[in-house]
């Protein structure tokens, strides 16, 4: 890791004058913080023993089980002890790529996809290869080129790494017809898929999408996780696997962390066990629904016709494509730090979301933090410069307007 | 010496180097801690005018890098407030700010410094960007060096080797500032020279070598512990030495500075000094150069910026 440009402009977006559309936290104010604590209490009171000792690398079995409830939403039939508990399943996915990747292999993604899965792949030396996504997710027939052409050139695929639902960063899922397809070509390849599903739960329309885990269990590694559902604080992951693939994991776990918070799995345990989850979950989705209409109004209010974006029905996330020749990472700084105005923006610049220097007329915006007229402030352009400001023009991403 | 009140580092702001002067400013807090100073940080944010007129600090020690930290304005209104701070005046801070004009000054007091040409970013709208350009690199030539004409950190920097390459860099650059300084690139060893007000004057500290291991000390490289080598004092023979000594103390006498600054210079393989900018709120983190060239000369980070804020307040008459 090292130091970069972009991370440090980040590090102004707490300043109560920006408009964050870059982060993608969830909005953890919206739980009842005092059934939280009563939970976190009476867990302490009642196991404060068992919570606060060491654990098994798998994760608590009671955790295990109730997590397999939770799968079930999605139409996956899963037994606890395929189930291991990660740290986020950003762990999760580290310890699949520990366990499947040597360097030069190659891993398949959506284009775009989620930035710290690159960064994972990339600390394990493997190849990234983009495979086309379009407003129904992943294009089948593109992932069969590219296994084709892959094979043809004596590449090795070990795995195709998908957020097939409300993706990050792109807000697309795939579309229902696609996804045994989709599965189907990884199966005929012998390439594994690993399913990252953070955001399954958080669809604004009607039930969740069935997962690509629910009809494939042999071909596929789902990871599953709290932090958007619940809370992100108490890091509380998994995967699951086919059990030769599941041992292999607990064993890496094992060296990797001994094993997770103890109190932190029966926290969640706890919670989903005596509090109204599923009336939470419905908060959340409520909450999240109204800021991704802010978004949508106000992006379809003010962007040029030139301009495109995902309309995502579910998660956290819009992609917005600019014209050609504009470069959103070098637009940034103008977007952020223009002075005296009343609203500046900060967004995440598409390239970092692609491993081969695409999306430089691209970018992610979050709408999953700032309330509606936040989010609807940052999103239109500057109409209200403060008094002595001037003619400074306007900041937002617009064709047009270099810088 | 005078007794020290509470001093109050101003570290944070809304420019892109905010991370890099949050780091700034606590490690200065805690070193001034160490050896007893009552010191506090605190942002420049929309309270803090009620802040320093409710609870006035005895000086103020400013690590404000970049817009409004380094172009005058927080010490402008800190002499409103009549708030005794460390560091140059609000006059001083607008010339060194501003690149071209802080190169046009040293070359007038007789330093070199690359040529360059300064344009707003309507001129390659306007003109027409294609002619422009080609006018650019035959003045001088390829490689340049492309940055904003005011700012620090390298934010918006680019080296730019092929005529190609210098489109996508304007762009950057204007992400930054609405003018870009071009400048033709030398090739030599990099050092900075900090320079230190003490009671007989100004006094340059040893010249900190710069490497990078990348070879081009840009954000990343400045700000990565382990990315660039630091040799201090430089190894530049002796009379090259004295004379990146005497520009960094003819940048601060010339751009009226006081009491601290850092001017960036490249010594070519002809043992010529080249100017290139001064820093007048160098960066006091862990891989920063100022703080280096004071170790190089044996004086105490903390000690010195005790030093400097006591002598803030006497200046002040307090």
């Amino acid at each position: 890791m090292v130091a970069s440009e972009v991370r440090a402009l980040f590090a102004v977006a707490s300043r109560p004058e920006i408009v964050s559309l870059a982060g993608g936290m969830p909005d953890v104010s919206a739980l009842p913080m005092d059934a939280v604590a009563q939970t976190m209490s009476e867990l302490v009171l009642q196991r404060g023993p068992v919570a606060l000792q060491y654990g098994g690398a798998q994760g608590d079995p009671g955790l295990r089980e109730r997590i397999c409830g939770v799968m079930a939403m999605e139409g996956i039939d899963a037994s606890p002890d395929n189930v291991v508990v990660t740290v986020g399943s950003q762990q999760a996915l580290d310890l699949v790529a520990r366990i499947f990747l040597d360097p030069a292999d190659v891993v398949l993604t959506e284009a775009p996809t989620y930035v710290t899965a690159l960064n994972v792949f990339a600390a394990h030396q493997a190849q990234v290869v983009h495979v086309p996504m379009d407003d129904d997710g992943l294009d089948p027939q593109a992932l069969s080129e590219t296994l084709t052409r892959l094979a043809a050139a004596g590449r090795t695929v070990k795995m195709l790494y998908t957020v097939p639902t409300f993706q990050n960063p792109a807000g697309v899922t795939l579309a229902g017809e696609r996804r045994g397809l989709v599965v189907q070509a990884c199966r005929r390849a012998g390439v594994l898929v690993v399913e990252d599903n953070p955001y399954g739960l958080l669809g604004f329309d009607g039930e969740p999408m069935r997962a690509l885990r629910a009809d494939a269990p042999d071909d596929v590694v789902y990871l599953g996780s709290f932090p958007k559902t619940l809370a992100p604080g108490l890091r509380v992951g998994w995967a699951l696997a086919p059990p030769a693939v599941k041992d292999r994991l607990v064993l890496a776990a094992e060296s990797a962390m001994l094993s997770h918070s103890v109190f932190a799995q029966l926290a969640v345990d706890r919670y989903l066990a005596t509090q109204p989850w599923p009336e939470q979950l419905k908060v959340f989705r409520e909450l999240y629904r109204e800021r991704r209409d802010a978004m949508l109004s106000a992006l379809a209010a003010e962007m040029p016709e030139d301009a495109s974006w995902t309309r995502p029905a579910g998660g956290f996330f819009v992609w917005l494509r600019l014209p050609e020749g504009i470069d959103t990472r070098a637009m940034l700084p103008r977007a952020m730090l223009p002075r005296a105005v009343a609203a500046r923006v900060a967004y995440v610049p598409g390239r970092g979301f692609y491993a081969d220097g695409q999306g430089r007329n691209e970018l992610r915006l979050s709408y999953c933090f700032p309330s509606p007229a936040r989010i609807t402030q940052g999103v239109a352009p500057r109409r209200d410069p403060a008094p002595g400001a001037g003619t400074a023009g306007d900041v937002r991403p617009r064709p047009g307007r270099p810088g | 010496m005078t007794d020290l009140d509470r001093v109050l580092v101003l570290a944070g702001g809304i420019s892109p180097e905010r991370e890099v002067s949050l780091r700034s400013g606590r490690r200065l807090q805690e070193a001034l801690v160490r050896i007893g100073v009552d010191a506090e940080v605190r942002d420049a944010d929309a309270d803090l005018i009620d802040a320093l007129t409710d609870d006035a600090p005895a000086v103020v020690f400013p690590v404000l890098h970049g817009v409004s930290g380094e172009d005058g304005t927080v010490r402008e209104v800190l002499d409103l407030l009549g708030v005794p701070y460390v560091g140059a005046t609000p006059d001083a801070c607008r010339v060194a700010f501003d690149k071209p004009t802080a190169k046009a000054a040293v070359a007038a007091a007789g330093l070199s410094t690359p040529a360059s040409v300064t344009l707003p970013k309507e001129a390659f709208h306007d003109l027409g960007a294609g002619q422009l350009i080609a006018r650019i690199v035959q003045r001088l030539g390829l490689a340049v060096v492309v940055k904003p004409r005011a700012g620090g950190s390298a934010f918006g920097v680019s080296y730019v080797a092929a005529a190609a390459d210098l489109p996508a860099a304007l762009m950057t650059c204007v992400g930054y500032h609405d003018w870009a300084l071009i400048e033709r690139a030398v090739t030599g060893v990099e050092v900075a020279v900090g320079v230190i007000d003490t009671a007989d004057g100004p006094v340059a500290l040893p010249a900190v070598e710069i490497m990078p291991a990348s070879g081009v000390y840009d954000y990343a490289a400045r700000y990565t512990a382990g990315e660039t080598r630091f040799v201090v004092p430089a190894r530049l023979d002796p009379r090259a030495a004295a004379a990146a000594a005497d520009a960094a103390l003819t940048a601060h006498r010339v751009l009226g500075l006081r009491d601290l600054s850092r001017t960036d210079l490249i010594v070519d393989h002809a043992g010529t000094v080249w100017y290139l900018e001064t820093n007048i709120a160098p960066g006091l983190t862990e891989t920063s150069t100022w703080p280096m060239g004071l170790a190089g000369a044996g004086l105490d980070f903390a000690v010195a910026c005790r030093d400097l804020a006591a002598h803030a307040m006497t200046r002040a008459g307090r």
